[in-house]
């Protein structure tokens, strides 16, 4: 049944999965000519044809779509124009600074926002229930770009205790890591506190109270375990959205992740990094998609496919 | 049989506030009450009367705010409970005081196994240490009557049905042995039969263990069965308590006499013999079935599930056909396809010679004119945003061709008129009635577009007992005005004598017996109804208890 289910599921993304690389082949394709970004701008016209004859940017676009569906049937995804390499290396290249800080990010924020939410869904209505939905609300509205450069601003200007961007020590984590937490954690916090609060207002919870358990078991066994639908399916969009890179913290940061890449590829007009960065983060997508699925059904009992 | 013991329970002049956005609403009002153990209290009084309130405060489950305990002691074997703190609470619940509620599947956890969540219960209270707690889960889930509880013990609650759900329920209750049992409304989501069983499993537990048991309940059947002692309660006050054969033989206060009066009689015959209905024939069903496919599982094949299987059926104009049976006997079913809500598998249906089944169009139409339903929640099936003028008048909407548009407000007024409500009504929205108020209007936008058939799916069974019966009169009264027909679809027995005449009863989605209703109540044939019949309680005064009975 399961097999079957993650089956039928695979079929229908492939579907859009073919259905998205179209639309992105065809959208790079009207930024621009390549020519004119790679080569001298006073080269011969001999030049520009020799440049496309050879990346086969001559061919009319449906020949080359074709040929470009035909090179993905045996798994070739295509040369970087820039790097002059397989496209899908690139692309697998940067993907792993994207994808760890999107799981460290993602990590923290839920289980920070479960532990708050939990704890101020428990005293709705007290001082620390008001003050973490402040927080949290300030978190889910203020804009990343602006929480980073303020923080680069006083941390590493102002103060120099972090690095501006780049990679390399635990240091330059910090602020990337921090600014992805802000939003997902914000957002995180609210889900867990309200359906944490119906949760406590319904009948099984008064039985746990007749039984005479403790109050913190009450909260975190009974009630937080029928939270954490909500929060997962929450949580797996926020996920999605960081695999898709972080594309603005990333670029203010200078972190190598895909994200960077694509916005590098699109500006360079590699159009086969491009179509291959969306294949790869299509693909991870996918895979958190199965994987929330999976964790519905391990916390959820009465739901099976 | 208890007299002389002291009580193990007493409260004194209980007072409880619910704050509200305008004054406080006191849900109980200077209520005294004891219960001695061994004794069964039985706390009678319909919905919003109070009785959950003042047991709920027993075991602290009343959150404050937005309760409000305004006065009151509540003595539990020398124990204040009202100045109890949070652990003392704790040391209490499960332990010593326990309780069982009205619908065990809400009020288990969804995500954990039975097994697990009756653990708790010794876990909480530091009983694990003398032996295997799943042994001990074992045995009691044994004790409380559910088979196989080896492999039981590790499924999930929605794999049992309602009556082991409630046994589980029960199981977690009297696993320490508490002093008192407080069952609030136990058997109320359970059928008939299921019922009775669960009665007298709580019965017996209370002989082995001599534990107290408060019983809330608003069903004087119910009531009866189990009470020593009666308190009734209307209004968040006590109105009459005494002995429970002198509160059933002698009603004193007005209330309790009305409450007493409004069930349906029965075991003395019903209150309006009508002469047999020899109209044409309204509505002809033929060798209906509906079949549901099911996935059995992994690698099983799918089994074939029939809900309705071959029933064949006439009702006459001016008839009411009560079709009885436990839920999942396929009543429902049956209302739905008459009503082309469903399809079904095969078979057919005549409504004034034309098959139902075969209906499109703008016939279909003129057929849903005619045919009107009432449902079990009336508040459900209204949209809330809508006022009960433009709820009644929707019908009229819908069938242009009945009234021209000016007649609509005089013709909603009408209607009220006709159901017992006023014409001021007409601009409230449906929270701003009571249960009874609502199937009123229910039955009102039923009756708007001239029906000749109405059928009733479950229409009182959610309604107090004294509103049901008023429920009830208004159709009979309306069957005899209109010259209506009904389909009357419930799985409680007096009410389908005192309103049908004839009666089908259900079970597994076949017809197992139809008869004339006194007929059929006088002499049952199947087993089946014979076993539906015998399972309406008797009183326990009338039941010669047994001598070792005797604590």
């Amino acid at each position: 049944m399961m097999l079957g289910y993650i089956g039928r599921r695979t079929y229908h993304s492939a579907i859009s999965v073919i259905g998205l690389l179209t639309l992105v082949f065809f959208l790079t394709r009207l930024t621009g000519d390549p020519s004119a970004l790679y080569l001298p701008l006073d080269s011969s016209l001999e030049a520009r044809e020799a440049f496309a004859r050879l990346n086969g940017l001559d061919q009319p676009i449906h020949v080359q779509f074709l040929d470009y569906l035909q090179n993905l049937l045996s798994l070739d995804f295509g040369q970087s124009l820039r790097q002059n390499r397989s496209a899908i290396e690139v692309a697998l290249e940067a993907f792993p600074a994207t994808l760890k800080l999107a799981f460290v990010a993602i990590t923290l924020s839920t289980t920070l926002a479960v532990i708050f939410g939990a704890l101020a869904a428990a005293r709705p209505g007290s001082l620390f229930d008001r003050a973490v939905s402040l927080i949290s609300l300030a978190g889910a509205s203020t804009p990343d770009f602006w929480i980073a450069i303020v923080g680069i601003l006083v941390f590493a200007v102002g103060f120099g205790m972090l690095p501006t961007s780049g990679t390399g020590t635990a240091l330059h984590w910090i602020m990337p890591i921090v600014v992805l937490m802000l939003r997902p954690f914000g957002l995180l916090v609210q889900v867990v506190r309200g359906t944490m609060i119906s949760v406590l207002a319904s009948p099984y919870i008064k039985t746990a109270r007749a039984k005479g358990m403790k109050r913190r078991r009450i909260i975190f066994g009974h009630a937080l375990r029928n939270s954490l639908l909500p929060v997962i399916t929450v949580a797996g969009d926020l996920t999605t959205g960081l695999i898709n890179g972080a594309v603005v913290v990333e670029t203010i940061f200078g972190w190598p992740g895909i994200g960077k890449l694509m916005i590098d590829s699109i500006i360079q007009r590699d159009f086969a990094v491009v179509q291959s960065t969306i294949l790869v983060t299509a693909i991870a997508i996918f895979i958190v998609n199965i994987a929330i699925d999976l964790l519905y059904v391990a916390l959820d009992p009465r739901i099976r496919y | 049989m208890t007299g002389a013991n002291t009580p193990i329970l007493q409260i004194d002049d209980l007072t409880v506030d619910f704050l509200s956005e305008g004054d406080p609403v006191r849900a109980v009002d200077g209520v005294s009450f004891h219960v001695c153990p061994g004794e069964t209290l039985v706390i009678l009084g319909e919905s919003g009367s109070g009785k959950s309130v003042s047991t709920g405060t027993v075991m602290g489950l009343i959150d404050c705010p937005p309760g409000d305990i305004v006065s009151g002691s509540l003595i539990f074997d020398g124990t204040d409970l009202s100045n109890l703190d949070e652990e003392g609470r704790r040391g209490l619940n499960g332990r010593r005081i326990a309780m069982i509620f009205q619908d065990p599947l809400a009020y288990l956890n969804p995500v954990y196994t039975v097994g697990r969540q009756i653990a708790e219960v010794f876990e909480s209270h530091d009983a694990g240490a003398e032996g295997p707690v799943r042994d001990k889960v074992i045995q009691l889930m044994q004790r409380v009557g559910i088979p196989e509880p080896e492999t039981r013990i590790d499924y999930y609650p929605h794999q049992f049905s309602g009556g082991q759900r409630q046994r589980v329920m029960i199981a977690m209750a009297i696993a320490l042995k508490p002093d008192i049992l407080i069952a609030d409304e136990p058997t109320t989501a359970l059928d008939v039969s299921v019922q009775a069983q669960i009665l007298e499993l709580l019965g017996d537990l209370q002989r082995e263990t001599g534990m107290a048991l408060i019983m809330i309940t608003h069903d004087l059947e119910v009531a009866a069965v189990m009470a020593d002692r009666i308190i009734v309660m209307n209004g968040g006050k006590v109105v009459e308590s005494g002995k429970a054969e002198e509160v059933f033989t002698n009603p004193d206060h007005a209330y309790t006499r009305r409450l007493m009066a409004a069930v349906p009689h029965g075991s003395s015959g019903r209150r309006h013999p009508r002469p047999a209905v020899e109209g044409e024939t309204l509505l002809q069903v033929e060798n209906l079935s509906k079949h549901y496919m099911l996935n059995a599982g992994l690698f099983s094949p799918k089994i074939e599930f029939k809900a309705v299987d071959d029933v064949s059926f006439v009702l006459r104009r001016g008839e009411t056909l009560g079709i009885v049976g436990e839920s999942g006997s396929g009543k429902s079913s049956i209302a739905r396809m008459l009503l082309r809500l469903n399809d079904p598998t095969s078979g057919r249906a005549l409504f004034a010679g034309d098959n139902i089944f075969q209906l499109e169009g703008k016939a279909l139409n003129g057929f849903r004119r005619r045919v009107q339903m009432v449902f079990q929640d009336p508040f459900g099936s209204m949209n809330p945003r809508m006022n009960v003028r433009a709820i009644i008048s929707e019908p009229l909407v819908i069938h242009r061709d009945i009234l021209p548009r000016a007649r609509w407000n005089d013709r909603v007024v009408e209607l009220l008129e006709l159901v017992g409500l006023k014409a001021e009504h007409a601009d409230r929205h449906p929270h701003q009635f009571s249960g009874g108020q609502r199937q009123r209007i229910a039955i009102a936008r039923a009756l708007a577009s001239d029906p000749e058939l109405i059928v009733c799916d479950e229409a009182v069974s959610a309604l107090d007992v004294s509103i049901q019966m008023q429920v009830i009169e208004l159709l009979s009264e309306l069957r005899q005005r209109l010259g209506l027909s009904y389909l009357f679809i419930t799985h409680d027995l007096p009410i389908v004598r005192a309103f049908a005449d004839r009666v089908l009863v259900m079970q597994n989605g076949r017809v197992v017996e139809e008869n004339e209703t006194e007929a059929l109540f006088a002499s049952p044939r199947h087993p089946y109804t014979q076993a539906l019949l015998s399972a309406v309680p008797k009183p326990k005064w009338t039941v010669v208890e047994p001598a070792d009975s005797v604590i």
